[in-house]
């Protein structure tokens, strides 16, 4: 059957139907079906939530300046962002300016963050959809190193030597028949384009990444104590400085801690520069014949804008917010998380229900209800508990459906940088310019940004430019770091509203931040010093929810549809496009009822 | 069974001298607390030794103990995936999907039955009929019944595995629940924190292939060598919550001064953990270094035991000495209020000393 969405997709489920999970390399856990038609085209995709933990109404009744370290838990992979976004919401609620240090602090927290999780995306959890480590055998060690320099001449890793012994090191581990990870990947599919050389290349980085994913994360030891999930604090940050004075040894941050910070700052910047971002667009442009995937990027994308360089003007972030409609990039909607009428979320599709006969309805977050329901569709193939194929007509996830005004968008990377592009940004503008120059050429195409950047591949390069981007504002925040203890300034936390006592009776806030994976909100409502109401809109729920009331798919659905598929027996490119988006499962399906039952408190006083 | 390859044989093939092999059980048997007359020990074990298949699990859970395991410095995690275990199955790093990654269990679990290791991160939940969480269109615990029936031996990553963690904090929706109490009739080796750190979970690994044994466990299933003392009794701030030293307010003079957290919530007395000395990331610093109290994340039913920023109270009980296993036999199962430590006694009395009001 062939239905048209309201948002101008086509879907088309009468064809085969291919089954995928559980969808691996992602945090947390998701399924997806597809209709194949007799070309192998993807004409129908339905993403299925698999998972759901149930956070907010934990939270129901506990300390906000506790509530942090709950909902980090969200996630341990984007981990602290949730944690930022909580803080935020306090803070806003209670209407707590935090010093400028911890501002500057927290805001290199966030891009090392970002710049992680990025890294790691890219090497561990999305490159094997691009790169065969098997094909990688067969490479002439000095044609890598000949492609290495010629893509990235400043990385010292480049020599045919270096390069034959990680050849010789996965030869070994490839013949013991023991393949680990790589066992029963797709090895034989024709779907892998690379040539040895390449392969052997983003294998030998795909290990360089590892090593250095370890250092980056540091920078968070020393302000946080812990990678993952580091410590915050409302109000600022808990590591006090101390410069010069008795004990600044044993200070949470002296010269010592900020000289380490300078440098994993500085060891960053360099390798995505001179890895991380050649790489993708060298790898990219071997598959320049494989633009898909692009979806809802090509007309419907949001964020609400991050990383300001003035604490208290947002108009000022380095990555700015808004929505684009319908493709129209020279019309950028401004984004209000306060209006009712903006950010709702839907759960015609949904595993919960609103009760009431308001099955169709969208509810802004200060008011969200979610009370779970797991119920099949009639069309279901299965049983309750052994699912072979899904009714997608019914409820069919554990995830929601977040609109903006009604609409479906995308979020994540590639959104913020078509925003930031669109709106000319000078940095995002020369970035994207000069890695579309380097991608032509060495592709011998002529792609502009409107083309090339709503792809997959744009949604991967877009993570990429965005990382350096964070190394290149975290060199930024460091020296304002510096120029601002220089000037006397030692403070970290603002603690005059600690006391609950101080808070009025009721408050409400939102706290927003721009999250490796796309825009992140928590709306807070307290209450007597209490959490009334706690609820989080994340970006995987943007990206992976189902469909809502009118019909409307979301960007998971959207970006796979068309796509062809070199045998469906074998997932690549399904799972290439749905990686290129880095799912997170346990941050898109975390929500829960807020009329669940009322916490017994255990506090200790 | 297939004929295994040795650790040595495997790290020689990858092109690993003899030198750098040596080098390399002298740095396990650091890591390890081991003294030196252990090294020759661990060369001829990893010589002899086959290299065990691991299937890593994923129920309900952040992925924070997988991204922890990734960060560990020694070994390195691209050593223990290539060259010590062989990482069979892990959602998280696999390259297959879907039914081809299903079929890895299944012939793993065949070929290898009773010689792999189940590792657990995150945990089942009961309501739903397991349906809150979905692997292959089946419920999680079904999964991990039927990859925990041949194990040699279950690891329990994390707080989440090992007691349930934030999802079963009160009032749990999920019935999210902890592994051993789903399967009963396996050596559960508990790795609790959230996350645990990453030189923890590569050294029980590594204890385990080394020693080909289970490491020492506590009365709650907890390694000795890494879970039997209290940050607190290592930490390197515990001089001054002897001299009556405390942080009374996050940046205050005490704050920069790096005294005691006792009083702004520190759960450090009650938390058993190698935070203060492991350390975190490398040994780079730990959540006290760095000026926030310990929140006790390795202990049980840590989240339901009142505010991070709460100072410990109600003090009574066992002293100075008082062993993991004697807290587990007094407190097993207690959470809140009561629990007995015999730090904030010191504290009180100190206090009391100084005439200060706590």
């Amino acid at each position: 059957m062939t239905v048209q969405t309201p948002n101008g997709f086509t879907l088309d489920n009468s064809g085969r139907r291919i089954v995928v999970d559980p969808l691996t390399r992602i945090e947390g856990h998701m399924r997806c079906e597809v209709n194949v038609d007799a070309d192998n085209v993807i004409r129908n995709a339905v993403s299925t939530g698999t998972m759901w933990r149930g956070l907010e109404v934990i939270l129901k009744g506990r300390d906000p300046r506790d509530a942090w370290a709950f909902v980090e838990r969200i996630c341990g992979v984007c981990t602290g962002c949730h944690a930022l976004a909580s803080v935020r919401a306090v803070e806003d609620a209670l209407d707590i300016r935090i010093p400028y240090n911890a501002f500057l602090i927290r805001q290199i927290m966030a891009k090392v963050l970002a710049w992680h999780d990025h890294v790691v995306h890219f090497y561990h959890l999305h490159a094997l959809d691009w790169v065969n480590p098997v094909n990688a055998l067969k490479a002439d060690p000095r044609a890598t190193s000949a492609l290495q320099q010629s893509i990235s001449p400043n990385h010292p890793l480049s020599s045919p030597g270096y390069f034959r012994d990680v050849q010789n090191r996965l030869k070994k581990f490839v013949e013991s028949g023991q393949l680990g990870i790589f066992k029963n990947g797709y090895w034989d599919s024709a779907a892998y384009l690379l040539p040895p050389e390449a392969d052997l290349m983003a294998v030998t980085h795909y290990l360089e990444a590892l090593d250095f994913q370890k250092e980056i994360v540091k920078i968070h030891t020393i302000f946080g104590g812990k990678n993952p999930h580091p410590n915050y604090l409302v109000g600022g940050v808990p590591c006090a400085i101390n410069m010069e004075g008795d004990m600044a040894a044993g200070a949470p941050l002296n010269m010592e801690r900020l000289n380490f910070v300078k440098q994993k700052i500085d060891e960053a910047f360099e390798f995505s520069k001179n890895v991380y971002v050649p790489d993708v667009i060298a790898i990219g442009s071997f598959y320049k014949n494989w633009l898909y995937g692009g979806g809802l990027s090509a007309t419907n994308v949001l964020d609400y804008g991050d990383y300001p360089t003035s604490q208290d003007d947002k108009s000022s972030d380095r990555l700015p917010g808004g929505v684009i409609l319908d493709g129209k990039w020279e019309e950028i909607l401004p984004v209000d998380p306060r209006n009712p009428e903006e950010v709702q979320e839907f759960v015609t599709h949904s595993w919960y229900t609103y009760g009431g006969g308001r099955e169709d309805i969208g509810l802004h977050p200060w008011d969200g209800v979610t009370d779970s329901h797991f119920e099949l569709g009639a069309g279901t193939k299965g049983t309750r508990t052994n699912i072979e194929e899904i009714d997608e007509n019914a409820k069919y996830s554990w995830v929601k459906s977040p609109r903006w005004r009604g609409n479906a968008c995308e979020v994540g990377p590639l959104s913020r940088y078509i925003l930031a592009y669109a709106k000319n940004v000078p940095y995002v503008k020369a970035q994207v310019d000069d890695a579309l120059d380097q991608f032509n050429h060495l592709a011998g195409t002529s792609l502009t940004a409107r083309q090339a950047l709503p792809t997959t591949i744009g949604r991967t390069l877009a993570r990429a430019l965005e990382a350096h981007y964070c190394a290149q504002m975290m060199v930024d925040d460091y020296d304002a770091l510096i120029a601002n203890i220089r000037n006397g300034d030692l403070a970290t936390a603002n603690v005059a509203k600690w006391d609950p006592a101080t808070w009025p009776k009721e408050a409400k806030g939102v706290g927003l931040v721009a999250a490796p994976r796309g825009g992140l909100g928590h709306w807070i409502k307290i209450r007597d010093g209490r959490i009334e109401n706690y609820q989080c809109v994340v970006p995987s729920t943007w990206n992976s929810g189902p469909r809502d009331a009118k019909g409307n798919i979301g960007a998971f659905e959207a970006s796979l549809l068309g796509t062809p598929m070199v045998n469906p027996e074998q997932p690549v490119e399904i799972l290439r496009t749905l990686h290129s988006f880095d799912p997170c499962m346990a941050c898109a399906t975390h929500v829960m009822s807020p009329d669940g039952a009322e916490l017994a408190r255990v506090t200790i006083r | 069974m297939a004929a295994l390859e040795t650790f040595y044989e495997v790290m020689r093939r990858q092109g690993i001298t003899r030198r750098s092999f040596v080098k390399y059980c002298s740095l396990t048997a650091a890591a390890l607390g081991l003294g030196p007359e252990f090294i020759p020990q661990i060369a001829h074990a990893m010589e002899t030794k086959p290299r065990t298949p691991v299937l890593w699990l994923h129920g309900l859970e952040c992925t924070c103990c997988s991204e922890s395991f990734i960060r560990s410095a020694h070994p390195l995690v691209k050593d223990v995936v290539l060259s010590m275990i062989s990482l069979d199955y892990d959602d998280t790093l696999m390259a297959s999907a879907g039914h081809q990654a299903e079929a890895i269990l299944d012939e793993v679990m065949e070929k290898y039955r009773g010689n792999y290791i189940l590792a657990v991160e995150g945990n089942p939940p009961l309501n739903e009929d397991g349906m809150y969480c979905i692997i292959g269109g089946r419920p999680f615990v079904d999964q991990l019944k039927r990859v925990a029936k041949d194990a040699k031996a279950i690891i329990s990553w994390g707080s989440c595995a090992s007691y349930g963690c934030v999802q079963a904090a009160a009032p749990n929706p999920t019935a999210a629940t902890p592994v051993h109490k789903v399967v009963l009739d396996k050596p559960i080796i508990k790795v609790p924190g959230c996350p645990p750190i990453a030189e923890v979970m590569t050294g029980v690994i590594t204890y385990m292939l080394t020693f080909d044994r289970i490491p020492e466990l506590d009365r709650q299933g907890r390694p000795k060598m890494f879970y039997s003392q209290r940050i607190h009794d290592k930490c390197y701030r515990r001089p001054h919550f002897d001299a009556g030293q405390y942080v009374e307010a996050f940046d205050d003079e005490g704050a920069r001064k790096g005294y005691c957290l006792y009083k702004v919530g520190c759960k450090g007395p009650t938390t058993y953990n190698a935070c203060s000395t492991t350390r975190w990331n490398d040994g780079v610093s730990f959540p006290i270094q760095s000026g926030h109290g310990c929140i006790g994340c390795s202990e049980d039913g840590f989240w339901d035991k009142g505010s991070w920023y709460a100072r410990l109270k109600d003090v009574s009980g066992f002293g100075i000495e008082a062993s993991a296993d004697r807290i587990g036999m007094t407190a097993a199962g207690v959470v809140g209020a009561g629990l007995a430590v015999h730090a904030a006694i010191s504290a009180l009395k100190r206090a009391r000393y100084k005439g200060d009001d706590v």
